[in-house]
């Protein structure tokens, strides 16, 4: 090893990587390099959504970076050892990080510097492309702002897939003088961890995509919604905030563009309803968060009654890109009405379980065996949940699928934000359609009596069929009091609880005594 | 509900209110830093953030008791939030939970008879691909087994043992 040289190491700051060890991997390096009087750079970047392989060290080699995972504290003097400053190999080492197939596979858009750059350092995120959308926004009209990405085809990441161009038509369109731009960072579906890995990893993209939409609706006031499970996501937004407004890129005129914005953190208080848009902007005022009655939508009347775009991370994360390379380059990627990338989160039982970014059209076959690699405890796959917990229950016939929000929906199934669950062959899918309701019982808001009762029966339904009571009788009851709940609910948590139950009874019908 | 009328003045709260200007929009804020400084949240806490934001204490009520982060009663010295949600749920939640109220006989929802240690069920902690997940006092931790999860509770109540 060269004396004096000086190296880069990259060990991640995400949560996932934590919950692993990373913190540690990051101490012993440090001390590790300081006994062998070894001058070296660590970065704690974020995750480069390949979680099997967390904590993933990473190393600044020439071309590229060099990958070696999943590091345990114990492994770091043998790396040492087999020199892997300048890329020796050892039985952790995987190449290029970019080259291994999990990562090469993927379409990178939304995700493009996560895991790759410092995730506070503005210089780090301009040089990654950066700041481009944003200052192209500036110097638009609010209303070229809105048409460049209506005509990308975007549309909203967190569930719904309504077409963000025209939530934002509408709210320009009011001519207030307060409207704000409420970001959702409430991700509560099981299986989902793309937001908290952005916000973890790229916070940068998240403010300037908030910007942006500032720009488009003339907005003044911003809000992040963060869910409280997510303190480390929570600690970097703000420092984000922080470093945006000291550089004049939130706050006054803007880098002199004349747009006034500032953004605010808001953090939940576990209520996976928040989530719901009306309950967010509800829950934003420091009331209950309690779902309202739509129409007025939230583009016309939201936050205090006045004009609101509500966009999921996701969505508005993907805007800068949308400015900066055109609507039409994004619209390229994907198939039908679903344009561009979606981030999938591969989860539960699974060997490489991750965030895999792919165009729309990607089989559900591809994610689980291609990606996923199978299940992490080896048993037979049985069923995943593709869509979170108001997800349908989907049978491994069915896994020709494309993702795509028309061709699931057709399906009996939803995308919703790109939760994919896998099960093996010893989940039983009655017990998996009770826990629905049970959920639904337990975070339904309460505003609307078929979610609220709806759930309770549902479960106790499911109870008297998993005994054997009545069997075909009470799988009637059920499936009626489904098409109940799914066709008068308030909103989707009511209105979406039927989906994983009756994908459950139409799929495995074996599991309720069928 | 009784218990809310007629209240002392709780000076903690009252600061906090103060930082955030008294402003009612900025309630859940205020509640969580009450419940970061004092560990739950009292009758004496709620009734000066009523006054203080000059809302019914019936509304904070309302509020406090909608959403699952605020606690009421002083909570044991730690606490352990098993993930119970479907991701989880694939590779053994389940089975964690009924191990911890085996062997340290703790329940879901409850807490050991010695105040040591409490035990919550929550639904997603966002690193859905590293199940079983747990936080224990704020710390996130993938991969949980059985094994592990006894070293951490040992931890805890070692700890609470030094305190």
């Amino acid at each position: 090893m060269m004396a004096g040289r000086s190296f880069k190491v990259y060990v991640p700051c995400d949560a996932a990587a934590i919950s692993v060890g990373a913190a540690d991997v990051a101490a012993t390096i440090r001390r590790e390099a300081y006994r062998r009087k070894i001058d070296l750079e660590i970065i704690r970047n974020g995750s480069r959504g390949m979680l099997w392989l967390e904590p993933l060290v990473e190393v600044e080699a020439g071309s590229g970076r060099m990958a070696y995972g999943p590091v345990a504290d114990g492994d770091v003097a043998s790396l040492f050892d087999a020199d892997f400053l300048s890329g020796g190999s050892h039985t952790l080492a995987h190449g290029m990080t970019e080259e291994i197939a999990y990562f090469a596979m993927q379409e990178r858009i939304t995700f493009a510097r996560c895991g790759v750059i410092d995730p506070l350092s503005l210089a780090d995120f301009e040089a990654h492309g950066g700041l481009v959308g944003l200052r192209k926004a500036l110097a638009m009209t609010p209303s070229a702002v809105v048409e460049t990405v209506t005509a990308s085809g975007l549309r909203g990441r967190g569930g719904a897939g309504f077409p963000t161009g025209i939530k934002w038509k509408t709210a320009l369109e009011q001519l207030d003088d307060e409207k704000y731009i409420c970001c959702n960072a409430d991700e509560g579906d099981s299986g989902t961890f793309a937001d908290r890995m952005l916000m973890e990893g790229d916070p940068f993209s998240l403010l300037e995509g908030m910007v942006i939409a500032a720009r488009a609706v003339c907005a003044s006031t911003g809000y992040i919604y963060l869910r409280s499970e997510y303190p480390h996501a929570i600690k970097t937004m703000r420092c984000a905030v922080d470093i945006w407004r000291e550089a004049n890129l939130l706050g006054e005129n803007i880098e002199g563009s004349g747009t006034n914005f500032n953004i605010h953190i808001r953090v939940g208080a576990g209520a996976y309803i928040c989530g719901e848009e009306s309950a967010m902007l509800e829950s934003l005022e420091g009331k209950r968060g309690e779902v309202k009655v739509k129409p007025p939508i939230p583009a016309i009347s939201g936050l205090y009654g006045k004009p609101t775009i509500v966009n999921n991370v996701l969505t508005l994360a993907t805007a800068p890109f949308i400015l900066a390379k055109g609507a039409v380059h994004y619209k390229n990627f994907g198939i039908g009405r679903s344009r561009g990338t979606q981030p999938f989160q591969l989860a539960g039982d699974i060997a490489r379980g991750g965030l895999v970014e792919k165009a729309f059209g990607v089989t559900l076959r591809e994610l689980v065996d291609d990606f996923g690699g199978g299940t992490r405890s080896g048993k037979p796959i049985r069923a995943v949940q593709a869509g979170g917990p108001l997800g349908a229950y989907i049978p491994t016939r069915d896994f020709d699928l494309e993702m795509d929000y028309e061709a699931l929906a057709k399906a009996g199934a939803m995308l919703g934000h790109g939760g994919v669950v896998v099960f093996n062959d010893t989940v039983n899918m009655a017990r998996q359609a009770r826990f629905a309701m049970e959920f639904c019982e337990i975070e339904s808001c309460g505003k609307c009596t078929p979610c609220r009762i709806g759930a309770v029966r549902g479960k106790e339904t499911i109870d008297k069929i998993i005994a054997g009571d009545n069997r075909t009788e009470n799988l009637e009851i059920l499936d009626d009091l489904c098409d109940l709940m799914t066709e008068v609910s308030l909103c989707a948590m009511g209105g979406l609880t039927p989906m994983p139950v009756q994908s459950a009874v139409r799929n495995f019908p074996e599991d309720f005594g069928g | 509900m009784a218990a809310l009328i007629d209240k002392l003045e709780h000076a903690p709260a009252r600061l906090i209110c103060g930082r955030h200007d008294n402003r009612p929009d900025v309630l859940l804020e205020i509640l969580h830093e009450v419940q970061a400084t004092e560990g739950w949240l009292s009758d004496d806490a709620l009734h000066t953030i009523a006054d203080a934001l000059n809302i019914s204490r019936a509304e904070i009520h309302g509020v406090v008791s909608f959403y699952n982060d605020y606690k009421r009663e002083a909570p044991a010295k730690h606490c352990i939030k098993l993930c119970h949600a479907e991701a989880c749920q694939a590779v053994g939640s389940g089975a964690l939970a009924a191990h911890a109220k085996n062997k340290w006989n703790v329940s879901t929802g409850g807490k050991s008879a010695d105040n040591k240690i409490e035990l919550e069920a929550v639904y997603c902690l966002g690193n859905c691909a590293l199940g079983p997940s747990a936080m224990i006092d704020g710390e996130l931790i993938g991969r949980v087994t059985s094994e592990r999860l006894d070293a951490l509770i040992e931890r805890c109540i070692e700890e609470s043992e030094c305190e």
